[in-house]
């Protein structure tokens, strides 16, 4: 009698396991890893076809496609308030975001260091799961490799966002106007401090926690405000004090801040302190920076305000005619300094 | 940030901005030279210089660590890394510092160095313990403020019998420079001199006696903070004004006239004065710098290494950084600032350093000379 065995295939020791270099052969065991960690937590109609690539529809009439991509490669992989998963969620919807749209689907594509224990992994690909569910952007399609021990360091993300920008939307760096004004949406500075605070050789005690969040409902009630924006952009790398450099010279335009209105973290500003570093260098992953004209301030800052992770929103300057480009600021202390690009790199791999 | 704030207070810096602006005399120019490249930092990042009247003028002195430093000590930094395979360990300042051959260290770490930035001189100890297998070497770079750390690590890897760590020392001292300072022909004429900060706390606030003694020279030893910047310099123009010259302490809650002891103990404990030794834009000034005594010898990189040879290295020609560092020229003054030199491409090392003066005026200061 032939009698076929039952279809029972041995499940992945996630609670001991380590990738393996098989892992990313492309055979079955690839299969496997990607059938019990990412399909699993992932799981949505797109990839559920189980296609190379993914068909998506096209934006309604007069709207516009948008595109944006972004490395992560944050060391160490988990800190204060966030991890490398969901990182690389918010970082990439944000980009999206910033163009004025709204994110809608993302792709993923994975680094894996022989040896990564898969119970990280797991931890990752949750983290990024929950962070795609929350935000309402699926991640339709992915792709996973693995490098040998000591080619990477655990695990590196690359997500790509793409979204749809309506009619007559189109904040742009360049855009930004003499008499318009800054607005900031919340303090600076914590995610650097709290990567740093777990970097090895500085670790520190402390309570800071990473902003790392999504924007794209808060730039949503901007839009739905009518007001005009002129510039949206996430001071990320290189800080609030990189991103109005960038904006500056895009536009061709001058700014001056205010120190006092910048708002800061007491926590982030002791660990700054503490470490000889200026926060308006120090990167974010939740905030967002807004120009527009004067009259529509008010109307901008009351909807970032309202929303969960604007409460602490503040205009903080304005821009001026200059063609030197030079962002100055009014120190708190009353004096008048420039406020330059990040030069170096003050913390590698921070996002 | 309580015991910060209180120091950095807006409604205090204007007062002291006004009685500045008062107890300046219209008729007279103040040429005042902050000696520490932590004041000229500190001038420019709170904006300060903003809030000086025309006739106050600060020159930065040469107290930048890593300003100071001549191309031909990095290169012996880059010849351990590259030729003798050590693990070198530096504060991340050195890092960009341009060296001979198109090197820095930065570059020579891509070339294949392994040079590993640390934070503090102990991190570099722990370096040492983690990997015995390679010999681990520490760039020590500093005034008195980090001369006694390096002491200290010195005396720990004795005490531990650690055989793979070594030091290349380049430990300056304050008070020569400050002499070079003020005998240097041409130099420029100063009416005061802004004391250190945290130099202060090791060497006490009586050493400077000698240089108010010889050079009818007033100082005001001052804190980093800048309401104490705004203060000393209120107290340097009451000297001048006064006619006195004597030193001052407005850093008391840190600063002794005796100094740190302990510290003092340990270096003098470590250490022994070299005969001379070069600084970038001050040259070879005798009595200037510090070597490891003999009893510590196995724990220097310069002993240890035997054809590790100093070779003095000229500056690039364009290059100011020497007149700079002498307070003879400003920043802006050079011809390649801001255009051939810049924080990213370097040329001088004043370009380098946060507190080197060029940096301070590119990053802080350009919409001033603009």
């Amino acid at each position: 009698m032939n009698r076929s065995k039952s279809a029972y295939i041995r499940p992945l020791d996630i609670k001991n396991g380590r990738v393996e270099i098989n892992h990313g052969g492309g055979g079955r065991a690839s299969a496997q890893l990607i059938e019990t960690l990412f399909v699993a937590a992932f799981d949505n109609e797109y990839l559920r076809q189980g296609n190379d690539g993914v068909i998506l529809p096209l934006p309604p009439a007069g709207g516009r496609l948008v595109m944006s991509t972004d490395g992560h490669v944050v060391s160490p992989l988990f800190f204060p308030g966030g991890d490398i998963g969901s990182l690389a969620v918010h970082g990439t919807i944000n980009d999206v975001a910033m163009m004025g749209a709204k994110p809608l689907w993302l792709s993923a594509s994975f680094i894996l260091e022989e040896g990564l224990p898969l119970a990280d992994l797991q931890c990752i690909v949750a983290s990024m799961a929950q962070a795609s569910k929350t935000a309402g952007v699926p991640v339709v399609c992915g792709d996973t490799k693995v490098v040998e021990r000591g080619k990477a360091d655990g695990l590196y993300i690359a997500t790509t966002g793409v979204g749809y920008v309506a009619e007559g939307v189109a904040p742009s760096g360049d855009s930004a106007c003499a008499g318009d004004v800054i607005l900031l949406s919340g303090t600076i500075g914590d995610h650097g401090m709290a990567v740093m605070s777990k970097r090895e050789n500085m670790e520190f005690e402390s309570t800071i926690k990473s902003d790392s969040a999504s924007l794209h409902s808060m730039v949503a009630d901007m839009l739905a405000t009518g007001a005009k924006i002129h510039v949206l952009r996430d001071p990320t790398r290189g800080g609030l004090a990189t991103t109005l450099n960038e904006i500056a010279k895009q536009s061709g335009v001058g700014m001056v801040i205010d120190e006092a209105s910048i708002p800061i973290n007491p926590t982030v500003a002791a660990a700054c302190e503490f470490l000889g570093f200026d926060p308006l260098h120090v990167a974010n992953e939740g905030k967002l920076v807004a120009i527009c004209p004067a009259a529509d301030a008010e109307k901008l800052l009351t909807a970032i305000r309202s929303h969960p992770i604007g409460i602490h929103a503040a205009q903080i300057g304005e821009v001026i005619k200059d063609d030197s480009c030079f962002v100055q600021m009014k120190t708190s202390l009353g004096g008048r300094r420039m406020v330059d690009w990040l030069t170096g790199d003050q913390l590698p791999r921070i996002c | 940030m309580k015991y910060i704030d209180e120091f950095r207070d807006g409604v205090l810096a204007e007062n002291l901005a006004n009685s500045i602006s008062i107890e300046s005399r219209s008729d007279r120019i103040y040429r005042l030279m902050e000696f520490c490249g932590g004041h000229t930092h500190a001038l420019s990042r709170y904006g300060l210089l903003s809030m000086l009247p025309e006739n106050v003028q600060m020159i930065h002195g040469p107290g930048c660590p890593v300003c100071v430093l001549p191309i031909g000590r990095i290169d012996l930094a880059i010849r351990l890394a590259l030729e003798h395979d050590v693990i070198l360990c530096s504060y991340g300042d050195c890092l960009r510092v341009p060296a001979s051959d198109h090197l820095s260290l930065l570059k020579a770490k891509a070339q294949g160095a392994d040079i590993r930035m640390v934070y503090s001189a102990l991190d570099a100890i722990n370096v040492a313990t983690q990997h015995t297998d390679r010999d681990v070497v520490f760039l020590a770079i500093g005034f008195e403020t980090t001369t006694p750390p390096t002491a200290s690590i010195i005396m720990q890897a004795n005490d531990a019998g650690l055989r793979n760590f070594s030091v290349l020392c380049n430990h300056v001292l304050t008070l020569p420079a400050m002499e070079a300072i003020l005998t240097q022909p041409g130099g420029v004429p100063l009416q005061g001199l802004v004391g250190p900060a945290h130099v202060s706390t090791v060497i006490g606030s009586q050493p400077y006696q000698a240089i108010t003694t010889r050079f009818h020279m007033p100082i005001v030893i001052s804190g980093f903070e800048p309401l104490d910047l705004l203060q000393s310099i209120l107290m340097l123009l009451r000297q001048v004004n006064e006619g006195r010259a004597d030193v001052e302490n407005e850093f008391t809650r840190a600063v002794t006239s005796a100094g740190n002891r302990k510290a003092q103990a340990m270096v003098d404990e470590v250490f022994e004065l070299r005969d001379s030794f070069e600084w970038r834009g001050l040259g070879s000034l005798p009595l200037s710098g510090l070597k490891i005594r003999a009893a510590y010898s196995t724990f220097d990189a310069e002993r240890r290494y035997p054809n590790l040879s100093y070779i003095s290295v000229q500056d690039n020609k364009a290059c100011e950084c020497g007149a700079i560092l002498r307070g003879e020229k400003k920043p802006q003054e050079c011809n390649i600032f801001g255009t051939v030199c810049t924080p990213e491409n370097p040329v001088g090392s004043c370009m380098v350093s946060a507190e080197g003066a060029c940096a301070a005026h590119y990053t802080y200061g350009r919409h001033l000379s603009a």
